[in-house]
């Protein structure tokens, strides 16, 4: 058991499918990130091919990047913050709730104070109910799906609460609504490269157009808060992965009593990790008002904080694997807010990638699988073909159903720490 | 279980109403409400008929989706999606309902079977994809509360709706066969006054009847063993023969099941239909009631009663311009608390064992064996 105290380079090889670095091997560091940037421009060239079919270009249009991006963000922060917490041996089914306090207390400090101060505050708000958690799973060693499922009702009713007392009385706010946020915090473009990846853009090439229409979607009228929130990723993995303060963090994760028996304090690291857990939970829920509705409203946090731990789970525990799913959820919800036809053209996009399954299937001759995947190929395809548009509850469905669809095919090649949401007791090792 | 361990259990949930008022005194006074007098007004308010039928309709939908909770929570399994699973069943039950008529014992039976079928079938998604392809049902109960309220409204909108024209979407209602009679008389039998505009719900029997099924199902058969025991040690329920996979699905399809059914006093007693403004939040509520009453059958009750006591009693707060969201602090802190408090009691119970097993060995130690034992 002591080799999992080591570093990455003991562990299983597919238990580091997004593990970005690998200790002495280059190589294979750089064919791991040709593989990903290779299998990303093969989805976006499918997104052209059905783009050209479709007559539609809403699929990959720097609008709907720069929409997903935005909306990727906040699942990203609630992923890293389960991603704290997890590594260290804690889940945390209570991110929504963290997250339910930070657009509450951004939306607070950001009408009353300033936009950065709802940022600070956002952090603050989810950092407390971290800390409510840590409290109950750590000290009291309640069970962590207990406690997590308890900090969500208690921060809805607690948020609710301070609704009515502090937004009732002011104009425009209300028992599920803060007055709006006045001002915001800036945007930025990449000097030049913007210009020149709009005007490729604008061009309107096939494919080459929609990948500078990605790249323009990052560097294009992009917040600072989005900039601080995207350097979060690298940040976190050299904390984790690089610093012996994150080794010990994440043994925790692993095997609490094998740390303790080497004097790490267990208990201590596991409170900084829920309490940074809440903050970046809260820091999400910040992003939610600050920068993209410039406004706190009851529910707007609509499940994110659970597609985080989605994202977290895809992501299969490291940061780059908590981006990746994130950017995917974003994405359906870009789409989903661009309505009917881009959801439509999904359809399309869903058939040929399950045709493409199919074909994979039946050349390594599983025969099952490959009838699953046809006929639902060809129901995508009749779907797309006998209508026009998609009813837009289907549309408003989509983050879930494509969370849903992940994880189903995602799961079973994953690996979460070794001692995640066991419970720990000091000094009681077997 | 002696009466001291007994007495320790009872601490737990005390304690923890007892902090919750406290939080909830200290919001109180934030606001500028003495808490004293907002809490003995509350309780006057509520020591009417007309109150405690309210409480009690209150208790019904809440204690359902506790018992729907706790089937889950025996062997461990964590269905979140109760909410989704009780709305999507209440609206086929809605729209069935109001579309048969048939002889009234039959008519009920069979909105109560659609009901049970849809909330069963919906968790049954969760426990397959947990079974087949290993997402954590917290996860897909979660996603697939959201999906239900999408397939809700897609169905409201498009095929259940009664009448096109209007503006009010909702299903067909139920004719009078398809109705339960209140229980009021039960006020009257028992020399009460009659609540007034209040009507006691008849889906309370229901209620009761699926508490006793929930403790004959967990302490009186087989199946309820092999539940407990996958949860309490699945490693030990799996090497004496338990199918873990059945277990999961089966589990997830009987609280599913019970969750469909949620919904149903309302329906049958005052909404006769399914509508857009169905009420909602009794799934994640029957979370709380369910942890508040460690999945006891009378616990739940207990715990179901004294939520629908807050938030019924809470109306006269809003009178008095306090505002009434107190009692939705009250109600999170009372789950934090008790939990932690259990624990707490779990941790005294348990050292008072060991301490009792050691003062056994040392008092019938001769060998000088328990100096080992206690070093």
């Amino acid at each position: 058991m002591t080799g999992r105290l080591d570093d990455s380079n003991t562990r299983l090889p597919d238990s580091a499918e997004f593990e970005p670095d690998v200790d002495a091997k280059p190589s294979l560091l750089e064919s791991r990130a040709l593989r990903y940037t290779a299998l990303a421009l093969a989805g976006i060239l499918l997104l052209s091919i059905v783009q050209a079919i479709a007559g539609t270009t809403e699929l990959t249009s720097s609008g709907t990047w720069a929409a997903a991006i935005r909306l990727g963000i906040p699942i990203m922060l609630a992923g890293l913050g389960g991603l704290f917490s997890e590594r260290s041996g804690v889940v945390n089914i209570g991110l929504e709730g963290m997250m339910v306090a930070g657009t509450w207390f951004g939306a607070w400090a950001g009408w009353d104070l300033g936009p950065w101060y709802g940022v600070a505050f956002g952090i603050m708000g989810g950092a407390i109910f971290g800390l409510i958690h840590a409290i109950a799973t750590v000290t009291f060693a309640v069970d962590h799906i207990v406690s997590g499922v308890a900090i969500n009702i208690l921060a809805a009713g607690a948020m609710r609460f301070l609704s009515v007392v502090v937004y009732s009385p002011e104009s425009g706010g209300g028992a599920t609504q803060s007055p709006r946020i006045q001002s915001q915090i800036g945007t930025f473009d990449v000097p030049l490269i913007s210009d020149a990846l709009n005007w490729v853009e604008d061009r309107a090439i096939f494919f080459i157009s929609d990948v500078a229409g990605l790249l323009a979607g990052f560097t294009t009228k992009m917040s600072w808060l989005t900039l601080v929130a995207l350097l979060i990723i690298p940040a976190t993995w050299w904390l984790l992965w690089r610093t012996a303060w994150g080794l010990r963090l994440r043994s925790c994760g692993e095997n609490p009593y094998a740390a303790e028996s080497l004097g790490v304090r267990v208990l201590r690291m596991k409170y900084y990790a829920v309490v940074i857990s809440g903050a970046l939970a809260g820091l999400g829920g910040a992003y939610l008002v600050v920068v993209q509705a410039g406004i706190y409203r009851e529910g707007m946090t609509a499940g994110r904080g659970f597609i985080g731990l989605a994202a977290l789970i895809f992501g299969n525990w490291y940061p780059f694997g908590v981006a990746a799913g994130a950017s995917v959820f974003g994405y359906a919800d870009a789409l989903s807010l661009r309505q009917g036809e881009a959801v439509h053209a999904l359809l399309l996009v869903a058939a040929i990638a399950l045709a493409i399954m199919t074909v994979w299937a039946l050349t390594r001759g599983k025969v099952t699988a490959a009838i699953i995947q046809g006929v639902a190929a060809a129901f995508f395809l009749g779907w797309y073909l006998m209508t026009d548009s998609v009813p837009t509850q289907v549309v408003a469905a989509l983050p879930y159903l494509v969370t849903l669809l992940v994880l189903s095919l995602a799961t079973q090649r994953l690996r979460m720490p070794a001692a995640d949401g066991l419970r720990y007791r000091k000094g009681e090792a077997i | 279980m002696n009466s001291r361990k007994m007495l320790l259990s009872l601490l737990a949930p005390a304690s923890a109403i007892i902090f919750a008022l406290i939080v909830a005194s200290i919001a109180l006074l934030a606001v500028g409400r003495n808490p004293i007098d907002a809490f003995s007004s509350m309780w006057d308010f509520a020591a009417t008929t007309t109150s405690v039928a309210s409480i009690i309709n209150r208790a019904i939908p809440l204690y359902i989706a506790a018992v729907a909770v706790a089937v889950g929570f025996q062997m461990g399994l964590f269905n979140i999606g109760v909410e989704g699973q009780y709305l999507l069943a209440a609206l086929f039950a809605g729209w069935v309902g109001g579309n048969i008529g048939l002889w009234q014992p039959l008519h009920i039976a069979v909105v109560i079977l659609v009901a049970v079928l849809v909330g069963a079938i919906w968790a049954g998604i969760a426990g397959f994809l947990k079974i087949t392809r290993g997402v954590h049902e917290v996860i897909s109960t979660i996603m697939l509360n959201f999906i239900a309220f999408s397939v809700i409204a897609y169905l409201l909108s498009n095929w259940f709706r009664d009448d096109p024209t209007s503006l009010n979407l909702k299903t067909r209602t139920f004719p009078e066969s398809g109705q339960i009679p209140d229980l009021n008389w039960l006020f009257t039998m028992f020399g009460f006054n009659e609540p007034g505009g209040i009507a006691l719900q008849g889906f309370l029997f229901v209620a009761i009847g699926i508490g006793i099924f929930y403790y004959l199902l967990v302490k009186r058969t087989r199946f309820g063993f092999e539940l407990r025991a996958s949860g309490m040690n699945p490693g030990a329920a799996r090497l004496s023969g338990v199918a873990p996979k059945r277990m999961v699905l089966t589990t997830m399809m009987i609280s599913g099941g019970v969750a469909g059914m949620v919904g149903l006093s309302t329906m049958f007693g005052n909404m006769h239909s399914y509508t857009q403004d169905f009420p909602r939040n009794f799934g994640f509520t029957g979370i709380a009631v369910a942890l508040l009453g460690r999945n006891s059958a009378v616990g739940m009750a207990l715990g179901a009663l004294l939520f629908g006591f807050m938030e019924r009693s809470a109306l006269i707060l809003d009178l008095e311009d306090t505002p009434k969201e107190v009692v939705q602090i009250m109600q999170g802190v009372v789950v934090l608390a008790v939990v932690v408090a259990y624990e707490v009691v779990n941790r005294m119970i348990e050292r008072r064992e060991v301490k009792a097993a050691a003062d056994a060995t040392r008092s019938t130690d001769v060998n000088g064996v328990g100096e080992e034992v206690s070093a």
